[in-house]
C-alpha cells in the first residue's frame, strides 16, 4: 500500500520528462473528454442564440421567479473557484507541502470557474451589449447605479478576484514556463519564451518570486472570503424570507470550499488517468484531499443546521413557511437530495478503504457537487416561489433553454480546463522538485540522527542521492 | 584588462554552496561573495544563508499599492457618486460610507496585487534578454554559480570550481 505522498527517489530530470510528456501525448480518453465538452458547449451556444433572438421568454424567467438556474449556477461556479485559493494560498501559508503536485490545476480551476461564473449575469440580464453599465464609472448616461446594492459589489469583487487569481496562476507558473521554453519547439517555444518573461532561475529572481507569491497568497485568502460573502449579500441583504439570514456569508464560504474540494477530487482522478500521473497525484495525496473535504462538509452541515435553527426560532412566520416548504413542498425532493448528497454522502470520505478506491471517489465527488449545485438552486427558487404576498406564490420550473445553458456551462469550463492542461504544465515541476528535495533531505537527517552522526558532517555520497 | 563572465555548473547544491563558501572566505583575492549569482532549478532556502542577505523590496511596493488602491478606490467611487447629486437620495448620504468600505476593500486588494506584480517584474529584472551563459541544465537539475571577474582571476576561479567537482564551466569575455 502506498503510504508516501511522493516517491522521494524520483530524479528531477524524470519529473520534467513526465510532466512535459503529459502535454504531448495524453490518453485517448482525454480527446473523448474534449469532444464531450465541446458537444455540451454547443448545447448552450444553440440555446443562447435562440434566447438572444427571441428574448428572455423561453428561459421561463418570469415574475416572481426572476432568478432561476442562471443565478443559482452563477453562485455554484463562484463557489467552485475557491478550490484554488484553498489549495494554493491557504495550504501554502501553512506549509502543507502535499499540495504541491496538485495545486496548479486547482488554481486553473479557480480562474476558469470564475470565467464561467461571469457569463451567467450577462446571460441572465439578456442584454449582453449593455453589460458595461454595471461599472460605476463617472458618466452622464443617467443610469444611476445603486452603490448600496450588493450586485454592484459583485462586479467589483468578481473582477478583482478574477484578475488576482489569474495573476496568481500566471506568476506561479513562470519557472515552469521556463522549463517548457527550454524543451519546446515550434509555436510552443515562441509561446513559452514570451510567457516565461526571460526567467533564468537566478537567486534574485527566486528571492523576488518567493515574496511575490507569498504576498499574493496573503491577499487572495481575504479576497476569496470577501467575494463569497458579497455574493451571499445578494441574498442576505434583501428582506426576502429565507434569505435574510445572518449566517449566510460563512455558510456560502463553507459551501464554496466544499464544492471546490469535491471538484479537485474529480479532476485529480481524471488528470491522473489522462496523463498517467500516478507518480505525482498519489493515493496518499488524494486521501488528504478527501479528509479536508470531509472536514469542510461537516462545517457546511453545521452551518446548514444553524440556518434552519435561526429561521425556526426566529419568529419570522414567512421565513418559517419557506423553510417548511423546502422540507415538504414541491421542491422537497431536490432539497432532501441536497441534504443527502451534502451531509450524508461525505461520510464515505471517512473510510480509508473507500478513500483509496478511485472509481468510488470519482462518483462520490461528482455527487457531492450535484448536492452543492442543488444547494444553490434551493437557496434561489423556494424563496422566490413563496414570498410575502400570496399573489406572488408561484412555482416555475426551469425551461429547456435554462437547462441547456447550465449544462453547457460545464462543457465550457471543461473545455477551458482541458485546453489549459494540454498547453501548460498541470503539475508544478519546480514545486515537486522542491518537495522531493526537502523530503529526501529530511529523510537523510533522520538517518543521521539514527546513526548518532553530527548533522553538520558531510554526508556519504550514498546518503545524498544527486537530484 | 578584459572582464570574464564564468559560470560553473554543479550537480547539486552542496557542491555549489561549498564553492561559494570558498569565495566568501576570499580564497580568490579580490573576488567577493557579493559578485556571485546562483542559478538554480528550485528555490533553496539556504541560498540566502550562503550569499548573505540581499534586498527584495516587494513588500514596500505592495504596501504602496494597497494604500493607493484604498485611496483611489474610495475617491473613484465618491466622485462617481457625487455626479448623482441631482438624483433624489431620500435622505440617504450621497457618499454612503458602509457600502463604500466594501468596494474600497476590493480596490485595496486589487491594487495591492497589481503593485506586487509590478515590483516583481522590476525587482527581479526578469523582462530582459537572458545572458548568453544561460544553461538549460539549470532548469533541469544543475546549479549554476556565475561571476564576472578580471581576466587575471579567471583561471583561479575555474580551479576553485574544479576543486568542488564542477560538471561544466562556461565562459565568455564581456569587454
Amino acid at each position: 500500500m502506498q503510504t508516501k505522498d511522493i516517491n522521494e527517489q524520483i530524479k528531477w530530470a524524470q519529473i520534467n520528462k513526465d510532466v512535459l510528456r503529459s502535454m504531448e501525448n495524453p490518453r485517448m480518453a482525454y480527446w473523448v473528454a474534449v469532444g464531450t465538452c465541446l458537444a455540451m458547449l454547443m448545447c448552450a451556444v444553440v440555446a443562447e442564440i435562440y434566447q438572444y433572438q427571441v428574448g428572455m421568454g423561453p428561459a421561463n424567467l418570469n415574475w416572481p421567479q426572476m432568478w432561476g438556474l442562471y443565478i443559482a449556477t452563477f453562485i455554484f461556479w463562484i463557489g467552485m473557484s475557491h478550490s484554488g485559493t484553498l489549495l494554493s494560498a491557504i495550504l501554502h501559508i501553512v506549509h502543507a507541502d502535499w499540495r504541491k503536485p496538485i495545486y496548479r490545476f486547482a488554481e486553473a480551476m479557480t480562474t476558469f470557474s470564475l470565467m464561467t461564473a461571469g457569463l451567467f449575469p450577462m446571460i441572465h440580464l439578456g442584454r449582453l451589449w449593455n453589460m458595461y453599465w454595471v461599472l460605476p464609472y463617472v458618466s452622464d448616461r443617467g443610469i444611476w447605479p445603486n452603490f448600496r446594492s450588493p450586485l454592484v459589489w459583485d462586479a467589483f469583487a468578481i473582477f478583482t478576484y478574477l484578475t488576482s487569481s489569474a495573476m496568481f496562476l500566471f506568476i506561479g507558473m513562470i519557472p515552469d514556463l521556463a522549463i517548457c521554453r527550454d524543451n519546446a519547439k515550434g509555436w510552443r517555444k515562441k509561446l513559452y519564451t514570451a510567457l516565461s518573461l526571460g526567467w533564468s532561475g537566478t537567486d534574485r529572481q527566486w528571492r523576488h518570486f518567493r515574496k511575490t507569491y507569498l504576498l499574493m497568497a496573503c491577499f487572495l485568502i481575504p479576497l476569496a472570503v470577501s467575494v463569497h460573502s458579497i455574493v451571499s449579500s445578494d441574498f442576505a441583504m434583501s428582506i426576502m424570507p429565507g434569505w435574510h439570514v445572518t449566517s449566510f456569508p460563512p455558510y456560502f464560504v463553507a459551501g464554496a470550499l466544499y464544492s471546490g474540494c469535491a471538484a479537485i477530487i474529480t479532476l485529480f482522478i481524471l488528470l491522473r488517468y489522462f496523463f498517467r500521473f500516478e507518480e505525482y497525484m498519489t493515493i496518499p495525496i488524494l486521501e488528504k484531499t478527501c479528509k479536508l473535504t470531509f472536514v469542510i462538509a461537516m462545517a457546511w452541515s453545521y452551518l446548514n443546521l444553524i440556518e434552519f435553527a435561526a429561521t425556526w426560532y426566529g419568529h419570522d412566520t414567512a421565513a418559517k413557511e419557506v423553510l417548511w416548504d423546502k422540507f415538504t413542498g414541491p421542491y422537497s425532493p431536490y432539497f432532501w437530495a441536497m441534504l443527502f448528497f451534502g451531509s450524508v454522502l461525505p461520510f464515505t470520505l471517512a473510510f480509508e478503504k473507500l478513500r483509496r478506491h478511485l472509481p468510488t471517489m470519482f462518483v462520490v465527488s461528482l455527487l457531492l457537487n450535484v448536492g452543492m449545485w442543488l444547494e444553490r438552486w434551493m437557496i434561489v427558487s423556494p424563496t422566490l416561489s413563496l414570498s410575502y404576498h400570496p399573489i406572488a406564490w408561484n412555482v416555475l420550473w426551469p425551461s429547456m433553454v435554462q437547462w441547456a445553458i447550465v449544462f453547457g456551462s460545464f462543457g465550457w469550463f471543461g473545455l477551458l480546463f482541458l485546453v489549459f492542461v494540454k498547453v501548460f504544465p498541470s503539475v508544478s515541476m519546480y514545486e515537486v522538485k522542491e518537495m522531493v528535495y526537502h523530503r529526501r533531505r529530511a529523510h537523510v537527517e533522520d538517518q543521521a540522527k539514527y546513526f548518532h552522526r553530527r548533522l553538520s558532517d558531510r554526508q556519504p555520497a550514498t546518503d545524498t542521492p544527486s537530484p | 584588462m578584459s572582464k570574464h563572465r564564468i559560470m560553473g555548473l554543479f550537480s547539486d547544491f552542496d557542491q555549489a554552496f561549498a564553492a561559494v563558501a570558498d569565495i566568501r572566505a576570499y580564497k580568490i583575492p579580490g573576488v567577493s561573495v557579493d559578485d556571485v549569482t546562483i542559478k538554480s532549478p528550485i528555490e533553496h532556502p539556504e541560498i540566502e544563508e550562503v550569499l548573505g542577505e540581499r534586498p527584495a523590496h516587494v513588500p514596500k511596493f505592495t504596501l504602496m499599492g494597497a494604500l493607493f488602491g484604498m485611496t483611489f478606490g474610495f475617491l473613484f467611487l465618491a466622485s462617481a457618486q457625487a455626479t448623482f447629486l441631482v438624483q433624489p437620495q431620500g435622505g440617504k448620504p450621497v457618499v454612503p460610507l458602509p457600502s463604500n468600505i466594501v468596494l474600497t476593500y476590493e480596490m485595496t486588494i486589487l491594487f495591492g496585487v497589481l503593485f506586487t506584480i509590478i515590483s516583481f517584474v522590476i525587482g527581479s529584472r526578469i523582462v530582459r534578454k537572458r545572458d548568453t551563459l544561460y544553461s538549460e541544465m539549470v532548469s533541469l537539475d544543475q546549479v549554476g554559480v556565475l561571476l564576472e571577474v578580471d581576466e587575471g582571476k579567471a583561471q583561479a576561479l575555474k580551479d576553485l570550481f574544479k576543486a568542488h567537482e564542477v560538471v561544466e564551466i562556461r565562459e565568455e569575455v564581456v569587454r
